[in-house]
């Protein structure tokens, strides 16, 4: 056997003592995954069973490094355990920002220390993070943001607020943009720093999206004291740790989003809807439609694998995050158009039991958000035009 | 996937090899002088020296069995260059139905002869001007066969003829000499300058194959999945050609590769032909590995190759403006192959439809 069927096999057997068996189906909704964090209720016994689990075998991060919390995976190792999870549809323990978002950001620019002191609590599901990027004056344009640190010696003090913070009323700690040099050019004046959302100073706002719900925040600093230490890669040197950062939530977000539909295919779906002729879908136009999305995302899942495969072997993938992230979230939204044409009236339920209170139509006007969050789709075709295809700025 | 060294070589080895001797120039070279074959001779003698057209002929035939990532690689630089040879309907088409559904003695037969390139091969399915290999009209009754076929690839030069019809409730693909008494062969010269013809068969013999319907089954997989890293090249140069004229052409004192509009829809063809490359690939690997679901990838495989192919056409005769409407220019080259290609062997539609089917919806 080699070493990676010993592996596989250890992690099956692993798997089926420890995953509970409430933790081997689909979420029925977004609602149901598991943020972690101080403030985080555990919806149930074997949610935090699970978490804690995997957090003592490091799996809650794979493939971060074992003294930080992690699993020490390699990439071959990280996806058996994910083909694993899958197959017995065990859900993910525990994810936020800092895995997908702030860790690898840490990893590759932060202190030694930095990296002692926040990853192994993100790995153990006890700090949740949220991201301090967007401001009123600051979206697309992302660079050009006003939120002040000054130096104060051996600390800095922020004064500014951000906007659209997804969950900073949640959150425990943030990983914010602010400007350390006000004199210098607009990309090189800028931090990256950490901070308890607890500070003196801190307030949040919830700001109700379409969807009905609250997940995102006005989020204001007034005098937040930031110990010096908290600064991610050199000072004045934030864009950096930015865009590399955005690189990571890019991939994520272009990937699968969790929600109704994950892992769900649409035919039979559509199928208990809309019913069926002669064994084919009763609508012709919806089940070519479906057909379509179907195809392109066989497409854009061959396209994944192959970046992914091309990047492993150290040929590089960076403005490619773009490409994933645009047709990602375009494939999604389109995805949930056809579940609404699907579901029809009942879809449209707004606060029904029946619907778990509107999940659908909720869902699908938040999957609008994909295309906007993380930087918006006319952003990733901007970085495809000028970075990957070399067109010339006007 | 990836490739691997192997495969790379050839592809490496396979896109000088077109370049060099079967560039766009070729094509209009064969359709200026209405030459009678209508294929370009001298690459074909070169495809036959590298082993190409023995690329799916297995080894025991005098074939180098490379499989159909390797038929791939083959098809994606021919459609770069549009590249004119009878590569699809005798290596690729006529290669695996035989392969599949052959008997021994039609094996042996023809299979050296396709890897030595002194036969060419040609595959008769449809019966009307749309790909329904599930509504056969030709007959064969008591071993011989009537009807008339379609879109028949090389079908005015072929010595062999590969004709797809129903016996019975089964549909099969029969050996027909295309010189035998009641065959009439017409010629049609596609918009593509491509080779076809439409063939009757009046009472013709027609030698059964040992699994006619194996052979008809594999081989329109093959052909599709290999139309589909056809349709994926030709898609990809037309983009690239079109990026160039991005960054060299000029208006309003400025290069038009500077206005948002064009980046944008430069960017998301880029994806799109990426896309279809990608998924043209694994598809092909797929058939290699006898993966649970090649059917459905080579479907969707030839469905997105097809539209990305038609797409980028057009994107870039748009995007060349005037010169892009002239005949003079190779450009429209590209949208007529695309338009052709995505026909043959059955259009988006059609895959999408068969793909939906095998989907269960
Ligand atoms: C659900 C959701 C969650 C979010 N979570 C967070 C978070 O946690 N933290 C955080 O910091 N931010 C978050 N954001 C903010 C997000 O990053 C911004 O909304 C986004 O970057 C766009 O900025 P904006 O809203 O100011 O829009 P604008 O930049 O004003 O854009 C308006 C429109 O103009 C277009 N546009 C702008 N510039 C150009 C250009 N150069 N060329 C062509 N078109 C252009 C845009 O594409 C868009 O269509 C979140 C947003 C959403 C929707």
């Amino acid at each position: 056997m080699s070493d990676l069927e010993q592996f596989r096999a250890e992690t099956r057997a692993w798997l089926e003592a420890n995953c509970p068996e409430e933790m081997r189906q689909p979420l029925k909704s977004q609602a149901e995954h598991c943020w972690g964090g101080r403030k985080w209720q555990f919806q149930s016994e074997a949610q935090k069973v699970w978490m804690e689990r995997m957090a003592d075998k490091g799996w809650t991060a794979p493939q971060w490094p074992k003294e930080y919390g992690g699993g020490g995976l390699s990439q071959e190792e990280a996806e058996v355990l994910a083909e694993e999870m899958k197959r017995i549809n065990a859900r993910t323990p525990v994810s936020n920002f800092g895995f997908w978002m702030l860790g690898p950001a840490l990893l590759k620019f932060g202190s030694e220390e930095l990296k002692r002191e926040h990853l192994p609590p993100i790995c153990r599901g006890e700090i949740r993070w949220c991201q301090g990027y967007s401001e009123p004056n600051a979206g697309s344009d992302l660079a050009s943001l006003q939120t002040r640190a000054e130096d104060k010696g051996d600390h800095f003090v922020v004064n500014g607020q951000k906007i659209w913070t997804s969950y900073a009323d949640k959150a425990d700690w943030i990983f914010c943009l602010v400007r350390t040099d006000p004199q210098a050019t607009k990309h090189n004046g800028i931090s990256f720093v950490l901070f308890d959302m607890e500070s003196e100073g801190v307030s949040t706002r919830p700001i109700e999206l379409i969807s009905g719900e609250s997940p995102f925040c006005e989020t204001f600093f007034d005098d937040v004291k930031v110990d010096k230490h908290q600064v991610v890669g050199e000072l004045n040197r934030g864009w950096d740790v930015a865009k590399y950062l955005l690189t990571h939530e890019r991939n994520n977000i272009g990937g699968e989003p969790p929600g109704f539909l994950k892992g769900r295919a649409l035919g039979p779906l559509a199928a208990e809807y809309v019913g069926t002729e002669h064994g084919k879908l009763a609508d012709a136009g919806l089940r070519a439609d479906i057909a379509d999305l179907e195809i392109d995302h066989m497409a854009f899942q061959a396209l994944v694998g192959k970046i992914r495969a091309e990047a492993e072997a150290g040929q590089g993938v960076g403005a490619q995050s773009a490409v994933l992230k645009y047709y990602g979230t375009e494939l999604n939204k389109r995805r949930y158009e056809l579940m609404m044409d699907a579901l029809g009236s009942e879809g449209l339920e707004w606060d029904s039991e029946r619907t778990q209170g509107g999940l659908f139509a909720r869902e699908w006007l938040r999957s609008k958000g994909n295309s906007i969050e993380g930087g918006t789709s006319e952003v990733m075709l901007g970085i495809v035009s000028k970075r990957l295809l070399g067109l010339p700025d006007a | 996937m990836k490739l691997n060294d192997e495969q790379q070589m050839l592809q490496d080895s396979v896109a000088r090899l077109m370049a060099d001797k079967g560039p766009v120039s070729h094509l209009r070279q064969l359709r200026d002088e209405h030459h009678d074959k209508g294929y370009d001779e001298p690459l074909w003698q070169a495809m036959v020296e590298a082993g190409l057209t023995g690329i799916l002929v297995p080894e025991e035939h005098g074939g180098i069995g490379f499989g159909l990532v390797g038929a791939g690689l083959v098809a994606r630089e021919i459609g770069r260059n549009l590249s004119v040879t009878p590569f699809l309907s005798t290596a690729v088409l006529g290669a695996a139905a035989l392969s599949a559904g052959g008997s021994d003695e039609q094996k042996a037969k023809w299979l050296p002869a396709i890897a030595e390139g002194t036969a060419i091969i040609a595959l008769a399915v449809d019966d009307g001007a749309k790909h329904r290999p599930e509504r056969l009209q030709a007959r064969v009754e008591g071993g011989t066969l009537s009807g008339e076929k379609r879109l028949v690839l090389d079908g005015h030069v072929a010595d062999l003829l590969l004709v797809a019809a129903g016996e019975g409730d089964q549909a099969a693909l029969y050996l027909v000499d295309p010189k035998a008494d009641g065959v009439t062969v017409e010629r049609t010269v596609m918009a593509d300058s491509r080779n076809a013809a439409r063939i009757r068969f009046d009472g013709v013999p027609a030698e059964a194959m040992a699994d006619g319907a194996a052979a008809l089954a594999t081989a329109l997989r093959a052909g599709r999945a290999v139309l589909a890293a056809e349709l994926s090249g030709l898609a990809l140069e037309a983009f690239e050609r079109t990026l160039g004229y991005l960054k060299e052409r000029k208006q309003f004192g400025r290069l038009i590769g500077t206005f948002q509009a064009l980046q944008h829809r430069a960017a998301q063809l880029s994806g799109e032909v990426a896309m279809s490359e990608a998924l043209a690939m694994q598809a092909l690997d797929a058939c290699d590995r006898g993966a649970d679901d090649a059917d459905q990838q080579v479907l969707a495989a030839k469905a997105k190759a097809a539209r990305v192919a038609l797409l980028a056409g057009q994107e870039a005769v748009q995007m060349h403006g005037g010169i892009g409407m002239t005949d003079e220019f190779d450009i429209g080259f590209f949208l007529k192959r695309a338009r052709a290609g995505g026909e043959t062997l059955g259009d988006a539609n059609y895959c999408a439809d068969r793909f939906a089917a095998l989907r269960g919806y």
